[in-house]
This record gives C-alpha cells, sequence and structure tokens, in this order.
C-alpha cells in the first residue's frame, strides 16, 4: 500500500499526535510526572494545564493527572521547562531501556 | 488595442490583466522598470492589489509563497544576482507546489560584476523544479504571462517567464494588448486547493520524514521522497497542459502557435539552428543570407525549456545533418546546459535510427557581448561546412 491516492501533493499537517511522524523515536530524555507536585493533582481540580498548552507535539492530555503519550513525546524539555511547580522533570531515556526489551534480557 | 512599448511594460500589462492580488519585488537592473510600473498601477488604483515592497529579493519570494500560500495569485520579478540570491525559496516554491508566476529579465551574474544581457541567471536555475519559459518579442512576453498563470495554477508548480534584459526590457516594440474580457474568459479567478484557514489549520512544509507516516486521520500520507516523485511526475505531465493553453488561448484571442518551440525556415532545412529567447529571432538575418545561397538552414526556438520537450524536439531535428546550439549560458566545466538537454533528448529518441544529427555548440553574448549577425552567419557555415567541436566554440573572444 503506498500514498498513491492520499489528498495532497503536498507536506501538510494538521496538530495532533502523530502528524511529524514516529516523534517518540527521537527521544534521549523522558519527561516524568512528580504528581506530588502537579497543581491539578494536588487540588483535584482542572487547573493549571501549562505542559499541555505548550506541548509541540500535543502529546500530554488535560486530565488529572496530564498523561503523556510516549509513542510521539519527542523529549523536547519543554514542559519540564514551563512546569510551574517543577513537577515535570526530563529523565535519561537509558534509565528506561529496560523496558523496551524482552523481560527475559533484564 | 495595439501599442508600441517596451518589454517590462508588456510584462506589466500582462500581469494587470491577470488581475493579481499581491506583487512583492525588490527592484534590479534590468527588472526594474517593470515592479516599478506596477507599483504604479496599484498606487493609482488601476489595479485592485496589494504591492508589499521587500528589502530583498529573497524576502520578496518569501512574500509570495506565504500570500499564495493564502490563497491569492501573486507575482514577482528578478534579474541576475537577485535570482541568485531568490534561490533557497525559489527551491521552496515548487515543493510547496505553489502556482507562483515570476518574470526573470535575463541578465549575466557576478562575479565580476555585469549589468547587462545573458541568461546564465535562469539556466542557473533549471533544476529548481520551476517550469521555465523563454520568450522572443513583446507579444510573447504579454501573452506567455497569461498563459503561465493558467497553466500554473493548472498543474500547482510555480513559472518563470524569461526574456532577454534590454533587448527585450528596454526596447520598444508593437504588440496587441488582450482585452480584460477575454483575458477573464481565459483565466477564471485562482481556487486553491487548501488555502491557510485558521478554522483549518495545518503547518505546511514543516519537517517531512524519509518514510511515509500515518496522519492524524490514520491515512497513509507522503514522505519527502513521494512528493519530490510527485512534482516531477507532474512536470512531465505539464507538457500535455501547456498544449491544452495554447489551444484555449487560440480559441479566446485568435493567436496560436506551437506551444514548445518556435520554428523559421525548418521545413526543408539540412541544418538548424537552435536557440533560447531573442537571439533566435536575430538569426533570422543570417539564415535568410545563407537561405540566399542556396543553404537550407532554419532556426528552432527553444520557448518551453523546463520541462524538456525532448519528443519534439527529436521529432524536428530528426535527419538534420547538423543543429547549431547557441546559448548565452552554460554548465560552467562542461557546454551549454541546452546543447546537453538536447543531445540526451536525440541520443534517447533517434540512437540507431540513424537519423542522428552532429552538434555543434557556440557560447555568445556573455556578459552582454555584442552579438554580431556576421559572427553568426560565419559560425553556421563553419558547422554547416562539417567543423563540429568537441568543446564548445566562444563566438566573440578577444583572448
Ligand atoms: S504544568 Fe506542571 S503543574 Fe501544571 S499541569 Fe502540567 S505538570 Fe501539572
Ligand atoms: S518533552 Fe514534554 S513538551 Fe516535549 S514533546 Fe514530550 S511531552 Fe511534549
Amino acid at each position: 500500500m503506498g500514498t498513491r491516492k492520499y489528498r495532497r501533493k503536498t507536506s501538510h499537517s494538521e496538530h495532533g499526535p502523530g502528524d511529524g511522524g514516529r516523534t517518540g523515536s527521537w527521544r534521549v530524555e523522558r519527561p516524568v510526572l512528580n504528581e506530588s507536585l502537579c497543581i491539578p493533582c494536588k487540588r483535584n481540580k482542572e487547573a493549571c494545564f501549562i505542559c499541555w498548552l505548550f506541548c509541540p507535539e500535543i502529546v500530554i492530555s488535560r486530565t488529572i493527572p496530564p498523561t503523556i503519550n510516549l509513542e510521539y513525546c519527542k523529549g523536547c524539555g519543554i514542559c519540564a521547562e514551563e512546569c510551574p511547580t517543577r513537577a515535570i522533570t526530563m529523565a535519561d531515556e537509558a534509565d528506561f531501556s529496560h523496558e523496551d526489551k524482552d523481560s527475559s534480557c533484564t | 488595442m495595439h501599442m508600441i512599448e517596451n518589454g517590462n511594460v508588456a510584462a506589466a500589462l500582462g500581469v494587470r490583466r491577470c488581475r493579481v492580488n499581491v506583487i512583492a519585488a525588490y527592484p534590479i537592473t534590468p527588472q526594474t522598470p517593470l515592479t516599478e510600473r506596477l507599483s504604479e498601477y496599484v498606487e493609482a488604483g488601476e489595479m485592485k492589489a496589494e504591492y508589499i515592497p521587500v528589502e530583498s529579493e529573497h524576502s520578496a519570494l518569501a512574500v509570495c509563497i506565504a500570500a499564495s500560500s493564502a490563497g491569492s495569485r501573486v507575482f514577482t520579478a528578478t534579474s541576475a544576482n537577485g535570482l541568485l540570491y531568490m534561490h533557497e525559496q525559489v527551491q521552496w516554491a515548487s515543493g510547496a507546489r505553489l502556482p507562483i508566476v515570476m518574470c526573470v529579465v535575463n541578465r549575466a551574474v557576478g562575479a565580476p560584476w555585469n549589468v547587462w544581457n545573458d541568461q546564465q541567471d535562469s539556466i542557473s536555475q533549471r533544476d529548481t523544479g520551476w517550469i521555465q519559459i523563454y520568450c522572443s518579442d513583446h507579444q510573447q512576453i504579454i501573452d506567455t504571462v497569461i498563459k503561465a498563470y493558467w497553466i500554473a495554477e493548472k498543474v500547482s508548480i510555480p513559472i518563470m517567464v524569461c526574456y532577454d534584459g534590454y533587448i527585450l526590457s528596454h526596447t520598444y516594440m508593437p504588440f496587441d494588448l488582450p482585452d480584460q474580457d477575454k483575458v477573464d474568459a481565459f483565466l477564471p479567478p485562482f481556487k486553491p486547493d487548501y488555502a491557510l484557514n485558521p478554522d483549518e489549520p495545518a503547518s505546511l512544509n514543516t519537517v517531512t520524514l524519509p518514510d511515509v507516516r500515518v496522519d492524524v486521520r490514520g491515512e497513509l500520507a507522503h514522505g519527502y521522497m513521494e512528493i519530490r516523485y510527485l512534482l516531477q511526475e507532474e512536470l512531465r505531465k505539464t507538457l500535455a497542459v501547456a498544449a491544452e493553453a495554447e489551444k484555449r488561448f487560440g480559441d479566446i484571442f485568435g493567436r496560436e502557435g506551437d506551444p514548445y518551440l518556435e520554428s523559421y525556415r525548418t521545413s526543408d532545412a539540412d541544418y538548424i539552428a537552435v536557440g533560447l529567447g531573442s537571439l533566435t529571432y536575430q538569426l533570422r538575418v543570417s539564415v535568410d543570407a545563407l537561405r540566399k545561397e542556396g543553404i537550407k538552414v532554419g532556426i528552432l526556438g527553444v520557448r518551453f525549456y523546463r520541462p524538456f520537450p525532448d519528443e519534439a524536439v527529436a521529432s524536428a531535428l530528426k535527419g538534420k545533418k547538423a543543429v547549431i546550439v547557441f546559448e548565452k549560458a552554460l554548465s560552467y566545466g562542461y557546454e551549454g546546459a541546452l546543447a546537453s538537454d538536447l543531445k540526451s533528448a536525440l541520443y534517447e529518441h533517434l540512437a540507431g535510427t540513424g537519423a542522428l544529427p552532429a552538434v555543434q555548440n557556440y557560447i555568445l553574448g556573455i556578459g552582454g557581448r555584442e552579438i554580431h549577425t556576421d559572427h553568426l552567419t560565419q559560425a553556421l557555415r563553419a558547422a554547416i561546412q562539417g567543423s563540429i567541436s568537441k568543446e564548445p566554440v566562444w563566438i566573440g573572444l578577444k583572448l
């Protein structure tokens, strides 16, 4: 199956996760949420969501707690930079490498 | 209506007749009077267009790219180093498939600095994915601008309308100014597939990965390579669209010709001179002189240069004894680009048929070096007498 019948002849992306391709594979650092510092989690109310607003890949949900779709999160760190309470920190992706491997290898 | 004006004004009138919405240009000799004239039309309210003055040619084309993406019919024009300065945006415009029309008023490129005519500027942009059409007189300039919008908008590929600096841009010639209602009948308003729209937001031409991807709607979208292949495929199909444009233009305006090539005394010719632009008209004097001596020689002017009309070229040159290619530009390190393209077409279509003509390449008029008609006649005579060289021969060189 090719793209012959695709409706456009150009590079045209609409907003939404995945329209830049599988950008999750670009990640060298992963955003990790500490719910004890996250404002909507602490108040159990819709609030803040600055991370949701700033994420350029639109992969952070506007939910309590906010969740991050790692299939497309490219690891840019904007969410961690913008979070007013430092609830998001960037961790070395290598620390999670075991997750992608066969369990017998761990 | 018949009028006598210079080639830049013919181009400006064509742009005005096409009801262009946005013009962005930076003045450069010999294009300047064209954009000045357009700014006067806009200033006087004779043209309902936005004239956006910019600080450079790079910005001029960037403005056109943005305005075209927003659904406007746009125009720009440049020459020489201005075109070179635009180069990055030139490639962008074709990759983005925007039907921009740009006049290139041909002039030599620096270094050294030179403001006179040759065609190195547009020839150096041959491989950018734009359609290139060369004009030989003022009627062709105005008609080509009008046809160019129709073709460009049909195939979503930008077009350079090229004409020689000074020789055409600054000389006065009579031509017919097409009636506005006929131009309106020929050229409907521009309706893009997609125009930038806040209700349907999109990012255009952002980083596009080597491989295909599934888009947000779950459909398999092109990778970079598919998008580039489609540009090539549709450029090749543009040859048929140009023929359609010519027919349609003829039906409405009563002027019709070969969409790709302009022939002069070729039907019984054994020898054919080939060139681009006004030079092919100057060659007529030499050809007429040689014809008086009984030498069967004719001229093939290549009007449509990209996409290259290889089949039409090969069939026009089939079985000729020699083809003599005159060029005001070259692919440095080899030979004239037109000569190479032409040989490739001949090989493709005539190899093994015994109808392959010999090809002689002459380089001339570089940086405005005067082209003497007797030099052209001598050059033709030499090739006709069998003097075919491997390397291109420079005419008028005083080394
Ligand atoms: S920006 Fe920080 S505090 Fe605000 S919602 Fe996101 S993670 Fe929570
Ligand atoms: S690092 Fe944060 S801001 Fe960047 S893509 Fe991932 S979730 Fe979005």
